[in-house]
């Protein structure tokens, strides 16, 4: 079980840069047919000033550290007994290449279930960027199996 | 940033759907680089037996960002409010995930008018793997 202590707390502050080969990179792995998001020509008519980064990519961001999923060994969590259970997105600037982009996470819930057998790690991360502007937020539940 | 939204758009319209080439161990080991998501369960197949799984499977956010582009292409990403889904099962290698969605509601929200769309990603049984939510600005 994860100490409850851990409720409040910050787990994660970086700053990272947004790169356009990574967007690039990303756009082809998933198959991305929207020249927006792979030629810059496409994306300044489009009203973007370089590429812009896709709607998950601030999760990319938000792993962009040497050791990304250390905040969860730090608190505990058995990374084998790790699921994805939930991601949300708000945004409120757009986030391009070029930017460097300030994400600080903080876990704001923890919750059993089923006896025990399930634990819920809620995490919510803010993104600012070079101008000190909230580009957007994220919400992610985590699901660490015990059964 | 201009939306590629025609006006009139009402409740119940679909959003033209996508589907995707089968899930491969080369797609989750390309993922895990283009979205710095190492966890080695989805890219190393001893690994992933050592958690009690069968084998590597896909990063929910590969299923996320497929899903992205149905809402993207629909409405452009410069009309996204949000994004937000539940992974409602695990994408297996092989599967092919289509992705739809279609407007459930159309509401007036910070002074735009904006709509829900319902959205999910299913493989080629028509299990769903993620159900979810986004909200776009719209004439």
């Amino acid at each position: 079980m994860i100490d409850k202590k851990w409720i409040g707390e910050e787990v994660s502050n970086l700053s990272t840069d947004v790169e356009k080969g990574q967007l690039r990179f990303f756009a082809r792995t998933v198959g991305e047919t929207d020249p927006i998001y792979t030629d810059e020509d496409a994306a300044r008519a489009a009203g973007y000033r370089s590429l812009p980064a896709p709607p998950t990519f601030l999760f990319s961001l938000n792993l962009a550290q040497s050791d990304p999923l250390g905040k969860y060994l730090k608190i505990g969590v058995d990374l084998a007994r790790l699921l994805h259970g939930g991601q949300e997105f708000e945004y409120y600037k757009p986030i391009c290449a070029g930017d460097r982009i300030t994400l600080k996470s903080r876990v704001v819930d923890i919750v059993e279930k089923k006896g025990g057998a399930l634990e819920l790690l809620f995490e919510e991360t803010t993104a600012t960027n070079q101008h000190n502007e909230l580009v957007g937020r994220m919400k992610q539940s985590l699901v660490i199996r015990h059964g | 940033m201009t939306t590629k939204i025609h006006d009139g758009i009402k409740v119940g319209d679909e959003l033209p759907a996508i589907t995707k080439p089968p899930v491969t161990r080369t797609t989750l080991a390309l993922f895990a680089g283009a979205s710095n998501d190492h966890n080695p369960i989805h890219i190393d197949t001893d690994f992933a037996r050592k958690c009690g799984m069968d084998d590597v499977f896909a990063q929910g956010m590969l299923g996320m960002a497929y899903l992205g582009q149905v809402v993207t292409h629909w409405a452009s990403q410069a009309a996204l409010r949000s994004f937000g889904v539940r992974f409602v099962a695990i994408t297996h290698l092989g599967d092919e995930i289509r992705c739809s969605g279609k407007v459930g509601d159309i509401f007036e929200q910070d002074g735009e008018r904006r709509a829900r769309l319902e959205i999910q990603a299913a493989n080629q049984h028509g299990d769903v793997k993620l159900s979810g939510f986004a909200v776009v600005a719209v004439p």
